[in-house]
């Protein structure tokens, strides 16, 4: 359906005729933001239909959408980029910004992703969620979700692209923090949305850049002028910007809330960070392109940290037990292949977005996988009380088994055609340096590996190798999960698996629908532009053949240690490098050692000084004016006679000032009067 | 111009005398003689106006302040109390010294402005006053203070209607009318009101005397006839009691004719009251002049 | 006799008047202190009138009457009102408004 685009089309200048088929457009946000209002303030009312309304707002949404790109695929590429305004929001001086839409493919694939998995996951949420007395008020905020995340991408201004962030990000606060009676998880709440202000700084410092720089916030404007601008200011906002999408999309270094946040609902971690949210970070790099191509140091900086990312995600998700948390570092890990993609150019742009389309299908139905395992066993999450969990929960097994596939790059699934592309566009050696190519293509296919291994330890522990949980039958190994805890692993029921499997049938074709005739790269021409052809260092049949080598060498690692090997209930010590793994690599600590506490002292000191200089400062001067009227106020004794008395003294020391300041003749002239 | 003569003796005569009134502000202690002094110090004034060529000036003074401004103030005296006379006593710690020194430091400045000033040789008013003094007040006052006299004239009736104000009682229940008395009597009665006055104490009693109370037609006393003050301090009689009393009169001085009321009481058993009843004859019981109602 | 002696004599009375309103605690007293000062100085009104021919000086204490007139309805009044609420004339009872 893709392939209407023909022929390479250049970046398409946005058109302010709003196409009849498009004004549908702010449907797209009102549907799911006024479900999102009526549930929270229709209160208990609405317990028994809010969660099919919240489905309801969500799959309308998905309908519009759907309405709008087939309208949109009727109209010629050089149309396809429209600016719908709406209506004038701030005019202050020399800033004016309207409130609008860029409706464009880019926006587009994301509004469809978002509201098609987000459709998904409400049907899913509906029976997970079944039991949680709470209920509508978790619809609510999965409304509000995706509201604010179709504002981030259909904004047609950085200011009110903004607004869906902050939205974002609060939304996610809530999510996380769903369950808050349980204080770990409000204070990863907490975390989360404090990682997210310090990308929020970011995105405001880009903001103020691109005001002083071009004196206005609208994407129109802004990548007009940006190729004109200067090269410090460009790489300067640039640079912001990536601090904003490190933020948003668990980059490093700001990477540590993602791990935490899996405390919410899992539908939540499917949804949110896994297939929408964090991918805002990619959008945000995409998006800015134009300022990004002005800057090469800031791409440059964008890749490394995509590399970085990525290798740490991967070690990290080695080394987790619990299932929730190894996808969660896959899905660092993957972020950073997409920001590794975006930093490099017209080249990535296209397959950076297409490994996010392909990633957030996989990678939702292995999170929806994982809660569906979670439900089977009681809300169990380490999985080294899974084991031989494919027997009792075929479904989910066969549909988590094609996400991994899909995952590890193997062909025909869909990850194969997108981070395959990465790779090889990380192997193109830009600006003629060939060291960049080497570096950075090492550093994706030994992803790649690593990539394999981690995800098929995460498979093989759960669904294969030996019963580790307690049936009640007698623990072969005299060790069940929580001593005495009959575990009765079960398939999840129909409103469960239906998203898993329809998830599962993304993984698998979507893929490979895309890529072919390259339609999708060339449904994105208009935004992203055409890439000029170029070769890898290395010929393009060979790196397919190593990254398949690397990943079949992972998953027979993978196959030895955790399944013709016992796998141990308790924790082995493991090596030095499993011991930082586990512990995020010490995230944590290094955050906690250079930031909070050289923080907190900061603050204690300020507070300290605040006490005692300043406020001591005024509240003696405020006491000496107090202790002054103490004293005065003696005078003030309401007696009509005294007063009469001091204004009498007053009349006397005004008439003898007069008199001896004129003196003689003068005085009598100034008190009698001129005589005649 | 100097004044004459007899305008110098006129005010070597009258000014001592002034200050002394003047004097007898500060120190009488009856607020009385106070005013009789300020309204002498006033009529002397009026009497230098009109020394100083200006009649019309004296003759307000002596309508306006004698006769009007100090008669309000004996008025106002009266109202408050005439013997409230001053404590000697100081309340305001060393005001007297602060006053006295404030006054001679004031009086003392004032006197040595005058003394430095050298005047002009006087006009006189000879020529101003040529149409007589009034009319030539007048041209001025309606010509250049034509505005000034109606501003004073509306403060004047500002401060009749503030005066007004200030001195109006507020009613804080309403008024009980004579309608008012009969509504609440009437309306009374379903409660065990009476519409008609008490009859006095004694009447039909055998003693009309205060603490005795009168009997109705059935002969039974009327507790509320007699005075409440009596019935709460318990000085109250019945008839029964005075029947006693008198019987012991009569027993003394005509025993004959207490005899046959003694067996009468006895073979009857009568209480107090039908003996009364049957003795009513003998009670004076028309004079009702003291009686008391409730 | 020099007219200047009437300004001596206004002087002096304006003077006990100050002095009146200070010391007194009556306030009818007072009051007819502050009338007395008003009352000197009309008479220095009436004497510069003359010392200048010029009649402006009547004038001005003509008005000076007007206004004492009303001022002494006001004051009286008030007075009055004090009276009726506090039992009392004395100006040093009425010191509520201090500190």
């Amino acid at each position: 359906m893709l392939s209407s685009a023909i022929g390479p089309t250049e970046i398409v200048v946005a058109t302010d005729v709003v196409p009849p088929g498009l004004q549908l457009a702010p449907l797209l946000v009102l549907l799911p933001l006024v479900g999102a209002a009526i549930l929270l303030l229709a209160g208990r009312r609405s317990d028994r239909w809010g969660a099919w309304f919240g489905v309801a707002t969500s799959a309308g949404a998905f309908a519009v959408a759907v309405a709008v790109v087939v309208t949109m695929l009727g109209l010629p590429a050089e149309e396809r980029v429209v600016d719908h305004r709406l209506f004038d929001w701030i005019s202050a001086g020399g800033l004016d910004v309207a409130v609008g839409m860029r409706i464009d493919p880019l926006s587009m694939t994301f509004v469809l992703l978002v509201t098609f998995v987000g459709t998904l996951i409400h049907v899913y949420a509906v029976a997970y969620m079944a039991h949680d007395q709470d209920r509508r008020r978790f619809f609510a905020y999965l409304n509000l979700f995706v509201a604010a995340m179709l504002i981030l991408v259909l904004a047609d201004s950085f200011l009110l692209l903004f607004v869906g962030w902050e939205g974002v990000g609060l939304a996610s606060y809530l999510l996380i923090g769903f369950w808050n009676h349980r204080r770990d998880y409000a204070v990863a709440a907490k975390k989360a949305f404090v990682m997210n202000r310090i990308g929020d700084l970011g995105l405001i410092a880009a903001l103020m850049l691109m005001f002083a720089t071009f004196g206005a916030v609208d994407f129109a404007t802004v990548f007009e002028q940006a190729p004109a601008a200067d090269v410090a200011l460009l790489t300067a906002t640039g640079l912001a910007l990536l601090v904003a999408a490190c933020g948003k999309s668990a980059q490093f270094p700001l990477q540590a809330w993602l791990g935490d946040a899996m405390a919410g609902p899992t539908p939540v971690s499917a949804l949110i960070h896994a297939a929408t949210m964090v991918t805002a970070g990619v959008y945000l790099v995409v998006r800015s392109a134009p300022i990004f191509e002005g800057a090469p140091t800031a791409q440059l900086v964008v890749v490394i940290v995509g590399g970085v990312t990525l290798l740490f995600g991967a070690i990290v998700g080695c080394a987790k037990d619990d299932i929730k948390k190894a996808l969660a570092a896959s899905t660092m890990s993957q972020i950073g292949y997409m920001i590794l993609a975006a930093g490099l150019g017209p080249i990535g742009y296209a397959f950076a977005i297409f490994h996010l389309v392909t990633h957030g299908f996989f990678k939702a139905g292995m999170f929806l996988g994982a809660g569906s395992v979670m439900h089977g066993m009681g809300d169990e999450v380490n999985m080294r009380r899974f084991g031989a969990l494919r027997t009792s929960m075929k479904v989910t097994w066969i549909t988590f088994g094609l996400g991994w596939l899909a995952i590890l790059g193997v062909p025909p699934f869909s990850g194969f055609w997108s981070k395959d592309k990465i790779i090889e566009a990380a192997f193109v050696p830009v600006d003629g340096e060939p060291w960049r190519a080497w570096v950075f293509g090492g550093v994706a296919l030994l992803g790649a590996g690593i990539t394999a291994f981690y995800m098929s330890r995460l498979f093989f522990m759960t669904f294969h190798g030996e019963r580790r949980w307690n049936d009640g039958s007698g623990d072969e190994h005299g060790r069940g999960p929580r001593d005495g805890v009959v575990q009765h692993p079960h398939e999840s029921p129909r409103l469960m698996t239906v998203p898993m499997i329809v998830l599962a049938v993304g993984s698998v074709a979507l893929g490979g629908l895309l890529a072919f005739g390259d339609g999708f790269v060339h449904w994105l021409e208009p935004v992203t532009g055409h890439a000029a052809h170029e070769d890898p260092v290395l010929p393009v049949w060979l790196i397919i053949t190593l990254t398949l080598v690397l990943v079949a060498l992972g998953v027979l690692l993978a196959w030895r240690r955790y399944v013709t090997t016992r796998v141990p209930v308790a924790v082995p010590r493991g090596s030095v490098l499993t011991r930082a793994a586990r512990r995020d690599l010490y995230q944590d600590d290094v955050n906690e050692a250079v930031v909070m506490r050289p923080g907190q002292y900061l603050t204690r000191s300020l507070v300290y000084a605040d006490r005692q200089m300043v406020d001591g400062g005024w509240m003696g001067l405020a006491g000496l004016v107090g202790s002054i009227g103490e004293r005065v106020r003696g005078m003030q004794n309401g007696f009509v006679r005294s007063y009469a008395a001091i204004m009498l003294a007053g009349l006397l020391v005004v008439i003898a000032v007069v008199l001896a300041l004129s003196g003689g003749a003068d005085a009598t002239d100034a008190l009698t009067g001129p005589t005649s | 111009m100097t004044a004459s003569t007899g305008e110098a003796v006129l005010f070597w005569v009258l000014a001592p005398l002034m200050v002394v009134a003047a004097l007898g502000l500060l120190f009488t202690r009856k607020a009385v003689h106070a005013a009789i002094s300020v309204v002498f110090v006033m009529i002397s004034l009026a009497i230098l106006y009109i020394a100083q060529e200006a009649p019309f000036l004296g003759v307000v003074q002596i309508v306006v302040y004698t006769g009007a401004v100090m008669m309000l103030f004996l008025f106002v005296l009266m109202l408050v109390g005439v013997d409230a006379s001053d404590s000697l006593v100081e309340t305001i710690k060393g005001q007297r010294w602060i006053g006295v020194l404030l006054g001679l430091g004031l009086g003392s400045v004032l006197v040595g402005v005058v003394a430095q000033t050298a005047f002009p040789p006087s006009v006189g008013l000879t020529e101003a006053n040529a149409v007589t003094n009034p009319v030539a007040l007048a041209r001025i006052l309606f010509s250049d203070y034509v505005f000034a006299m109606e501003v004073v004239g509306i403060l004047l009736v500002t401060a009749a209607v503030a005066a007004l104000v200030l001195t109006h009682k507020r009613r804080l229940s309403p008024r009980i009318g004579q309608r008012e008395v009969a509504d609440a009597k009437v309306s009374a009665l379903a409660t065990g009101g009476r519409l008609t006055p008490l009859p006095a104490p004694g009447v039909y009693a055998q003693n009309n005397a205060m603490d005795t109370p009168a009997l109705d037609p059935q002969g039974r006393p009327i507790e509320l006839s007699v005075s409440r003050v009596l019935r709460i301090r318990g000085q109250e009689r019945s008839a029964g009691t005075i029947l006693a009393a008198e019987r012991d009169v009569l027993l003394e001085h005509e025993p004959e004719r207490a005899l046959p009321a003694l067996r009468a009481d006895t073979s009857v058993d009568a209480s107090a009251d039908t003996t009364a009843g049957a003795a009513a004859d003998d009670a004076d019981g028309a004079d009702t002049s003291d009686r008391q109602e409730r | 006799m020099e007219l200047s002696n009437y300004l001596y004599l206004a002087a002096i009375l304006f003077a006990i008047g100050a002095t009146t309103v200070l010391l007194r605690r009556n306030a009818i007293i007072v009051f007819m202190g502050v009338e007395l000062m008003l009352n000197a100085t009309n008479l220095a009104f009436v004497t510069f009138a003359r010392i200048h021919g010029d009649l402006t000086g009547q004038v001005v204490a003509f008005f000076v009457m007007v206004v004492a007139a009303a001022e002494v309805v006001v004051g009286l009044a008030i007075i009055v009102a004090i009276f009726r609420t506090r039992r009392s004339a004395s100006v040093d009872d009425v010191n509520l408004l201090k500190n």
